[in-house]
């Protein structure tokens, strides 16, 4: 209370003149309180951390971040996360979009029950959907063992395996983005589209998608990103076998625990630089099909 | 004959309907409650007695303090931080305002395992300030403030991201209006806008506990997995599963799956009674 009412009163005289450079004038007060605790907390638990990272992969130098990022290993590893990544996202993008559109346009029984559930990765911890995907998809699991016997088809230990944890982790990403662009798509534009002779299948594709893919590119980015970094669904699943199933956090793990610090500061750095460049190529992607879209 | 007719053609056939909600539905099945499920039905493979064995094992409640301890402290730090934050966000128009809301954002969009390393970087034997902090005799890494540490990072914008375009959509005005009246500001603050923001509060510091008490890729990296010391629940999971112990695993595990399903549950109350109080905005 205290340094409250001091700021309350000191606060206009004292820093008035700094601040209008920064800031609009308000009668609110306590813009230096909060502005200036929000950058020391974002500084300290966020941004010197970051800088740590590439202080010490900045530290290989040249020569050895090359040496460090480019073997035969870390470049499979990149492989696995990045391409079963992708594959999680699409997966997410076609059922991700059935799931929102039947959520927004039919109403069935539990529908509000099958809205909640779609929330579960963001709630579950990744460890347990781990150990249980892993369980389920083993040779002698619930959905493993059939599919193993009949198909003599291995989903545990191999790249599917991984593909499917990402599946599971991306989910939600994808029909939270849709869902809300289609409960908002206002049903003129396809009256209009129906009204001049459009049959449902052009509504559709003409219409209805236009619309909706910017969000629809936003989920599966949101999901790939996700995926790329996920490490506690996918372990147990993955087998982790060197160049075939390991992935790049898994790896940054394995450096870690050999003590090759620089090494694992190296693959993190590699790995927020490559994420960073597609995640702005989607968003330029993104950001051409709405202008497209607008004309 | 023409509202018929576009009725009808706005509506999908009823096939199509039936199709798109059995996939969609079997999709969700196969990938969301089959998981869940297959969690309580391997718990409770061995019968109740051993399930309930798991549980109160010396190691399984030392972990479940842990992750109580590690909880009490990240989630309020990032309650009094979010609420900071989405004050000087939305209440203020200043310079490089977007760039802070991107920064903030950030820890999102990093990987669990690099959110460890960052703090093994820094704080760790090796690490930047290491000999200092061995100098003076503190220990973060492999300890609990390493734990918090990681905790607080992959949870730092739960509670801003949910608050900031709340506050942003409710406007200052009631607040300049109390102000006028003279209120001071920390009255402003508890009086009028706590209370308009309490819904949201609530929802955000509820995401953040949930992935607070869950998180396993951050933590795993800072804990070296000091039985009974640097265990969390997760990373106790984690040990028995390698272990090949799978009933004490999944025991341990269908706790953690039964405070989802308590998150699950309180957020889809809160947005059902008080939808319009909270973010409009919420998935972008």
């Amino acid at each position: 209370m205290v340094a409250a009412s001091s700021s309350d009163t000191a606060f206009p005289r004292a820093g008035g003149a700094v601040t209008s450079i920064l800031k609009k004038p308000s009668v609110i007060p306590g813009f230096g309180l909060t502005l200036g605790f929000t950058l020391t907390y974002l500084g300290l638990i966020v941004l010197l951390p970051l800088a740590a990272l590439v202080v010490k992969a900045g530290g290989l130098g040249w020569f050895g971040f090359w040496n460090a990022v480019f073997t035969p290993r870390v470049w499979a590893a990149f492989q696995v996360s990045f391409g079963l990544s992708l594959v999680g996202a699409a997966i997410n993008a076609v059922f991700g979009f059935v799931v929102a559109w039947v959520l927004v346009r039919y109403s069935f029984p539990g529908k509000r029950l099958v809205d909640a559930l779609v929330d579960l990765p963001f709630a579950l911890p990744t460890a347990v959907a781990g150990i249980a995907l892993s369980a389920l998809y083993a040779p002698n699991g619930w959905v493993g063992k059939p599919l193993n016997e009949l198909f003599g088809f291995k989903v545990a230990f191999t790249p599917i395996g991984i593909a499917i944890a990402l599946t599971f982790v991306g989910l939600p990403f994808v029909v939270r983005t849709v869902q809300p662009i289609l409960q908002d798509l206002p049903p003129e534009e396809e009256e209009a589209a129906v009204s001049l002779g459009a049959t449902r299948g052009q509504t559709f594709w003409r219409v209805v998608f236009p619309a909706v893919l910017p969000a629809l590119v936003t989920g599966f980015a949101l999901s790939f990103a996700r995926g790329v970094g996920e490490y506690g669904s996918v372990i147990f699943i993955a087998g982790n076998m060197p160049g075939l199933t390991e992935i790049l956090p898994l790896l940054i793990v394995i450096k870690l625990e050999q003590y090759d610090y620089a090494g694992a500061a190296a693959v993190g750095t590699a790995m927020l630089l490559v994420s960073f460049v597609m995640l702005l190529i989607l968003n330029i992607l993104q950001h051409w099909m709405r202008s497209r879209h607008a004309r | 004959m023409p509202a018929d007719r576009s009725a009808a053609a706005l509506r999908d056939p009823a096939w199509m309907r039936g199709l798109l909600i059995a996939t969609a539905l079997a999709f969700l099945a196969l990938f969301l409650l089959l998981p869940l499920v297959a969690v309580f039905a391997e718990a409770l493979r061995r019968g109740v007695a051993a399930y309930w064995a798991a549980l109160v094992e010396e190691d399984a409640v030392a972990a479940i303090k842990l992750t109580l301890i590690v909880a009490v402290f990240s989630v309020p730090a990032n309650l009094v931080f979010g609420v900071a934050a989405s004050w000087c966000v939305a209440k203020f128009d200043f310079r490089g305002k977007n760039l802070l809301i991107t920064l903030i954002d950030l820890p999102f969009s990093v990987s669990p395992v690099i959110s460890g390393l960052i703090y093994v970087l820094l704080f760790g034997l090796n690490g930047l300030m290491g000999p200092f902090l061995k100098a003076q005799g503190i220990q973060i890494i492999f300890a609990v403030p390493g734990l918090v540490l990681a905790t607080i990072f992959v949870t730092f914008p739960f509670v801003a991201r949910e608050l900031i375009p709340l506050m942003q959509e409710q406007g200052s005005e009631e607040e300049e209006a109390a102000l006028v009246l003279g209120a001071s500001g920390w009255q402003t603050f508890w009086r009028v806008t706590l209370p308009n923001i309490k819904w949201g509060l609530l929802y955000g510091v509820l995401l953040c506990n949930a992935r607070a008490m869950g998180e396993f890729g951050a933590v795993s990296v800072v804990s070296g997995h000091i039985r009974g010391y640097t265990n969390t629940m997760p990373l106790h999971v984690e040990i028995l599963y390698n272990e090949y112990n799978f009933v004490a695993a999944f025991a341990v595990a269908s706790v953690l799956a039964m405070l989802a399903l308590v998150t699950l549950v309180a957020k889809t109350v809160l947005e059902w009674r008080f939808g319009a109080e909270l973010a409009a905005t919420r998935h972008k």
